[in-house]
């Protein structure tokens, strides 16, 4: 068992930076993650989430600025962090011609888990995983869930502190994603850490405190309940036709602060609630569109997020 | 350094390799396909060359001419032509490499005392087999020429050149060959072998996951190195037990300094591999690249069959770079002529240089950044 240096901050970052020659990927990003909680990094595609996951693990140089996991920086003592987390990358990266077993054995030698505790571990894994039957399967052959499942077990054989996850449940179905949370939960009550990223919202909504991200910046950053709260403008949800063209003709109209497609509805974000539930119907009947239903409603983890995406100037194409 | 780790890389590559076709292949079947095709297909022996003729004098003179180049071994003679305008045709369609003409006045110059000409024509478009037959020729006209001259007697020549041959006492080129072709066939195998290993970690994105963990990049190079290692001292050993089992080569030389010397080479040719696919993260663009760079010098500037001492100057002085040049001379002189240390050390010191450079190079290449 490694020694576990007490820090009451697994993870500290300090305006953290990282360009690919002239694009900046992650862009002076700064914050800390507590010992224990189940800190949830969102963003859109290209929001620079991977690149800083990648920079915390040691994987990746930082260009600027500081960070330092478990109490050691990442770029000067990224052995000492190495040992001390557990990393599962966006994309399955076990070895699929090995099986089960030799995938946990391979990563226990690299960990330095081995002779009774590695048996111990191993056993722990393929239980957790449901994986007990399947142990001498090649890891290519496994579902999805499954092998989602085995890499978590691959990255915390070694009991580490601090768990990365980098979009862990990225093309897994919503049942296999409810069981993987519940594994992070356990994890989390035995006092890991967990640094996990997603874009599902419903995912944003298990974690202890959230940051987003967008075009490289950290653009907000609290517990759940706080980033509801930083919407201060009241939100009405409209029951249209045609949501798409809906969003088309209330984009620009006075007093409208943000309009976006929300499932079959569209929810509207604006300054005057009074005033926009006789304005909003006028707007739309002059492009058009039928207004079935207007009510006021309270805004979701979804709506607060795409509020601040598009309040920082959108998301990154493609 | 941490033997676990090592041993865990090991341990997997070894797993993988068991796994792969296509790793299994280069490591066992190809050097056993390459071992026998140029055993077999590379002589440089001349014998048997077909030989028609066309003999105008038809007398017991001739006949005796004729007996004198079918006795010599070097030639068989495949037909007997009727006239001269059968000698191109058996030439241009290649069913005699050359005709030996012996005019109708051959026996009466003979008696004469008159020089009795022969005309030997040759199919030069295989111009080293023509030069080979030619000489051959030469001398069995001219030892003929001496037998009719001397009839029988005994004469005592002022200078008489007593050759022997050492090393390859019966000048078999297969003897030359196959040491040489220990030396190729292994450049050429351990080069494609570990150029696929990193790369297919890059390719299959296991690299991310590899690199998150506490493994140093030393462990993981030596760790892929340790299985294939083991691989090409086997292939070695198996190339030398079917060279003197299947080829009959004489192998004269202390089989551990051999052993020595291949675990210098491999380790060097490895390092190599790793290197290129490192660099390239490609599997495909890796095995390209590592066939490039180690199958034409192998075998072009190796001395395996081109001596390099007759090469111009800029060969010559490439050659010094071709690691399979300093094997091919190991080989062949542990093979043939059974040297030791006090002949092959400036070879050694050249295989070690190579070593230390193929691990340096692989591990400075191997840069763990994830991008």
């Amino acid at each position: 068992m490694t020694v576990v240096k007490r820090v009451a901050e697994a993870v500290r970052v300090q305006d953290l930076t990282r360009t690919f020659g002239d694009f900046t990927a992650v862009d002076r990003v700064s914050f800390t993650v507590a010992t224990g909680e189940i800190f949830g990094f969102l963003g859109p595609n290209g929001a620079g989430k991977t690149t800083t996951i990648k920079m915390l693990n040691g994987l990746l140089r930082p260009t600027a600025g500081d960070a330092s996991v478990a109490g050691f920086d990442v770029s000067r003592q990224a052995a000492e962090v190495k040992r001390r987390i557990g990393y599962m990358s966006q994309l399955f990266s076990l070895y699929g011609d090995l099986s089960v077993e030799e995938n946990i054995q391979l990563f226990g030698g690299l960990y330095g888990v081995a002779g009774t505790r590695l048996a111990e571990r191993q056993e722990w894994v393929l239980r957790m995983a449901g994986l007990a039957d399947a142990r001498k399967r090649p890891t290519a052959e496994l579902a999805l869930g499954w092998k989602q499942r085995l890499a978590l077990g691959c990255a915390v054989l070694h009991e580490p502190p601090i768990l990365f996850l980098d979009e862990p449940t990225s093309g897994v179905d919503p049942v296999s994603r409810r069981s993987f949370w519940d594994l992070i939960y356990e994890l989390a009550e035995g006092g890991t850490t967990v640094f996990v990223t997603t874009h599902y919202m419903e995912e944003a909504e298990y974690c202890n405190r959230l940051a987003l991200m967008n075009r490289g910046r950290l653009i907000a950053l609290g517990r759940p309940s706080e980033l509801r709260e930083e919407l201060h403008q009241p939100l009405l949800e409209l029951r249209t036709d045609d949501p798409a063209r809906a969003v088309e003709a209330l984009t620009g109209v006075p007093g409208v602060v943000t309009a976006a497609m929300f499932g079959r509805l569209v929810h509207v974000m604006v300054e005057d609630a009074e005033r926009a539930s006789e304005q909003l119907p006028r707007a739309l009947a002059a492009a058009g569109r039928s207004c079935e239903s207007l009510t006021v409603v309270e805004p979701s983890l979804e709506d607060v997020f795409v509020a601040l995406v598009l309040r920082e100037g959108g998301a990154v194409e493609g | 350094m941490s033997g676990t780790r090592l041993w865990a890389i090991a341990r997997k590559e070894l797993l993988q390799i068991r796994r792969d076709p296509r790793s299994l292949y280069l490591a066992f079947i190809l050097p056993v396909v390459l071992l026998l095709l140029f055993g077999y297909a590379i002589s440089f022996d001349i014998r048997n060359i077909e030989l028609a003729v066309l003999d105008q004098s038809r007398t017991q003179q001739s006949r005796q001419l004729v007996e004198a180049f079918e006795g010599s071994g070097y030639f068989t003679v495949v037909a007997h032509l009727d006239g001269a305008a059968e000698v191109e045709r058996v030439l241009s369609r290649g069913r005699a490499q050359l005709v030996l003409t012996i005019p109708p006045s051959y026996a009466r110059d003979l008696a004469s005392g008159r020089p009795a000409e022969v005309q030997l024509l040759l199919d030069g478009s295989d111009a080293n087999t023509a030069t080979i037959a030619q000489n051959y020729a030469d001398a069995i006209v001219m030892r003929h020429s001496a037998d009719v001259v001397l009839e029988g007697r005994r004469v005592q020549l002022p200078a008489s050149l007593e050759a022997r041959v050492w090393y390859n006492e019966t000048l078999e080129s297969r003897n030359m060959i196959v040491p040489g072709l220990v030396a190729v066939v292994m450049s050429i195998i351990a080069a494609m072998l570990t150029a696929l290993t990193i790369a297919r970690e890059w390719e299959r994105g296991t690299m991310e996951q590899l690199a998150a963990t506490p493994v140093h990049r030393l462990e993981v190079v030596l760790g892929k190195l340790v299985p294939y290692v083991a691989i090409g001292l086997f292939d070695v050993a198996v190339a030398c037990a079917a060279g003197v089992a299947i080829f009959s080569v004489p192998l004269r030389g202390s089989l551990l300094l051999l052993a020595v010397f291949t675990l210098l080479f491999v380790i060097g040719a490895l390092g190599l591999g790793i290197f290129i696919s490192a660099a390239l993260r490609s599997q495909m663009l890796a095995t390209q690249v590592a066939m490039m760079a180690t199958f034409l010098p192998a075998l072009l500037l190796s001395g395996f069959i081109f001596p390099i001492a007759t090469m111009p100057l800029v060969l010559r002085a490439i050659s010094y770079v071709v690691p399979a040049r300093y094997y091919v001379s190991v080989t062949k002189g542990i093979f043939l002529k059974g040297v030791g240390l006090e002949v092959l050390w400036p070879s050694g010191v050249a295989m070690i240089v190579f070593a230390v450079v193929g691990l340096s190079l692989a591990i400075t290449a191997f840069r763990k950044e994830i991008a």
